[in-house]
């Protein structure tokens, strides 16, 4: 057994038990560490398959970002499992067959899949080696595929900009604060020194 | 907004400025005393922990006259009068300031006519146990003999005043 | 057999059949652990030293001379305290947090190169192994507040996630404008690109290496990045995650003892890490400001920890100078300021550098 291989055993291993325990785990906040964990797991499988960067971006984006968020709404939810565990036998047989299935689909899948012998030389990139896969995913997203790229890019500007519109609610008469403006006071422009007379007044 | 403003806000001119600033007094010379090795100048008016004083010939001041129970607005101060053994004159049996109830008003001091109870100069007497600030006529005693050079010292300075 | 003789002549360097000669990883790891933790120990003393000084005290001075030992006492108090676990806490997330936040702050040295190709491991994509360990970071904080079960450290951790998750889009903008002069992501090539080629290089001097960093012709990268620093790790201004006049201690609330002095050991050698950063991506890393001789002999580990030192006095000053940010305006200047600043300055660089072909091309330019 070689280091990487010892590596990719452990990496697994953890991978799948943390997976069962996202489901298993009584506490939704548990679950969502567990999830991380196989986030985790999954970027160090990267790793030994040689995409350093696709591994890295699955930590920064998946577990630095998006778990945060997951977290943070697991969190404030205070979700009580218990009621929602009750109902939880009544659904077990359709969740068993659809289970099944999904197995048997899969078994099927895995077990009549050949590799084509033509699929290497039917790859539309050549695989050059002399690239590290950061500046091999940069040359390919951004020449060939730059339509593409650019044109999820314009999906997900979308689909931010709806969910702004969605809640983005402004109130009228409410007052608010606006710094720059607030910085760019001077005196003169806000106080005047009157001299009043005695007696009269403004 | 103001091209001023604008530049000024980038080149974050008022934190460049407030740096300046405290860099100033970061080279100012510290006025920190280093407590427990230099001590800061004591008043001779300065009340701190209370001693029963003696006349030069050994013989203790208090007379037993409880103005200075009496006039203690925290009612620290208990004291038993009665004969002593050899001379029959009147001196305290008990005389017990309790260190916890005490405000340092320095009331007793002021009512004691014959200067017997006095607050010192000292202010470092910090115990492990409540029990300890419970100060018995001996403790006081004891603080007299210690500190009657730095006591007499201040209210021989502090006298012309009075 | 083999697998376990190659295992430990891997980690060692001592192979139990056949010889091994390089040194081992885990000495060299152990090298830095101690290095870092005893100059993590002078910096926190430093820091408490530059503050009392602005505010004209003169801060620790009772353990060894000029109270350089301070650090060291403390480090003994807090083994040697209790650690409290509050009942209601969840016992094991409590004790995890400070374990990954400490754990983190140090794996993330793993890859800062202090001195020529002197990086533990010198990955070819080290900058973005950096950002990873720092956008992770904000799991310490955000586990020890839940897990205390109680309402400040939960409020405190909450900020933080947000705070934390927010100035990272602008670190990594900042990142991404130094990237794009340097076409590389390893750290030793970002230094080294800042040593061969910039300003000075244009204007014909290039002994005058300190014009060639980065600081200079991405000046407004350099602050933000300098500010989304203190942001990220939570320093003064931005220490709302234990703004202590409203949350007691933010997440640290109901930490004690050894886990407690986890979290402080973890705060400050991420910041440590940070200055590292700022170091490497804008002040040209290992390499002397000036290259002729009395400035060349002075070794360039030293070069480096030097602007690193230098970094965190500015860093330390921060927290003398500036009052505490409110919270909402955290998030402003984070958004709507640096966000868009950081953006706008990744394509007028980019604009810049491909009609100019400037830029660093593995030294060949």
């Amino acid at each position: 057994m070689t280091l990487p291989l010892f590596f990719f055993y452990v990496f697994s291993a953890i991978a799948v038990a943390s997976a069962v325990m996202v489901v298993a785990a009584r506490n939704p906040v548990h679950a969502v560490l567990f999830l991380i964990l196989v986030f985790f797991n999954a970027a160090g499988l990267f790793m030994l398959a040689g995409a350093e960067f696709l591994s890295l971006i699955l930590i920064v984006v998946y577990v630095g970002a998006v778990a945060v968020l997951f977290l943070f709404v697991v969190m404030m939810l205070d979700v009580d499992f218990a009621s929602l565990r009750s109902g939880m036998l009544q659904y077990a047989p359709i969740g068993v067959v659809v289970g099944l299935v999904l197995l048997i689909e899969l078994l099927l899948v895995a077990g009549s899949f050949v590799v084509s012998p033509e699929v290497a030389s039917a790859s539309v990139l050549p695989i050059n080696n002399g690239v590290d896969n950061t500046k091999a995913l940069g040359l390919v997203l951004y020449t060939r595929y730059v339509f593409l790229f650019q044109g999820a890019g314009a999906v997900l500007l979308v689909a931010m900009i709806g969910a702004i519109v969605l809640t983005l609610r402004h109130r009228p008469n409410v007052k608010r604060q606006d710094p720059v403006k607030q910085v760019a006071r001077r005196a003169s422009e806000t106080m005047e020194v009157v001299k009043v007379k005695s007696g009269q007044g403004l | 907004m103001r091209a001023s403003q604008l530049v000024n806000t980038l080149l974050m001119r008022e934190f460049v400025s407030s740096f300046f600033l405290t860099m100033r007094y970061f080279f100012a010379p510290k006025p920190t005393i280093n407590y427990p090795f230099e001590k800061g100048q004591v008043s001779p008016r300065f009340r701190g922990e209370h001693a029963l004083r003696r006349y030069p010939n050994g013989e203790e001041r208090c007379i037993a006259c409880k103005l200075c129970e009496a006039v203690c607005p925290a009612q620290a101060i208990t004291i038993e009068a009665g004969p002593r053994q050899n001379d029959g004159t009147r001196r305290t049996v008990r005389y017990d300031l309790d260190m916890v109830k005490c405000i340092y008003c320095g009331f007793c001091q002021e009512a004691c006519p014959v200067d017997a109870i006095v607050e010192g100069p000292n202010f470092e007497f910090a115990t492990e146990t409540r029990e300890e600030l419970y100060f018995s006529k001996e403790k006081l005693l004891a603080n007299g003999d210690r500190w009657e050079r730095e006591i007499a010292a201040n209210l021989s300075a502090d006298a012309p005043y009075r | 057999m083999d697998f376990i003789n190659s295992a430990l002549d891997y980690l060692l360097g001592i192979p139990i059949l056949g010889w091994g000669v390089h040194v081992g990883f885990v000495y060299k790891a152990l090298l830095l652990l101690v290095a870092l933790l005893v100059f993590t120990a002078f910096i926190l003393l430093a820091d408490r030293k530059i503050w009392a000084a602005v505010q004209i005290r003169r801060g620790p001075n009772v353990v060894g001379p000029f109270g350089l030992l301070q650090s060291f006492a403390d480090l003994l108090k807090f083994a040697l305290k209790e650690a409290v676990i509050p009942a209601g806490a969840d016992k094991v997330l409590f004790i995890l947090a400070p374990l990954i936040t400490a754990t983190l702050a140090l794996g993330g040295w793993a890859v800062v190169p202090v001195n020529d190709g002197w990086a533990m491991a010198d990955l070819n994509i080290g900058i973005l192994y950096i950002l990873a360990i720092s956008s992770l970071g904000v799991y310490g904080v955000i586990i020890g507040g839940w897990a205390s079960n109680s309402k400040y450290p939960f409020l405190g951790s909450l900020r933080s996630a947000a705070q934390m998750v927010s100035y990272e889009v602008s670190i990594g903008l900042v990142i991404i404008t130094v990237l794009l002069c340097v076409g590389s992501l390893n750290l030793n090539d970002i230094i080294r690109a800042q040593y061969e080629m910039g300003l000075a290089h244009m204007i014909g001097l290039p002994q005058l290496t300190f014009l060639n960093w980065f600081w200079l012709p991405l000046f407004p990268m350099f602050v933000v990045f300098y500010v989304s620093a203190l942001a990220e790790t939570n320093r003064p201004p931005f220490d709302l995650a234990e703004g202590e006049s409203e949350l007691v201690a933010g997440f640290m609330t109901e930490y004690s003892s050894t886990p407690y002095m986890l979290f402080m050991l973890g705060e400050y050698i991420s910041i440590l890490l940070m200055c590292a950063m700022t170091t490497v991506l804008f002040l040209g890393g290992w390499t002397s400001p000036i290259d002729l001789p009395p400035f060349t002999w002075i070794p360039g580990f030293i070069w480096f920890f030097l602007k690193l030192s230098m970094v965190f006095f500015m860093i330390a000053m921060a927290k003398a100078i500036v009052p505490r940010y409110r919270y909402d305006q955290l998030m402003r200047i984070g958004w709507k300021v640096f966000l868009p600043l950081s953006l706008l300055c990744v394509i007028v660089v980019a604009f810049v550098l491909q009609l100019t072909g400037w830029g660093w091309h593995g030294g060949v330019a």
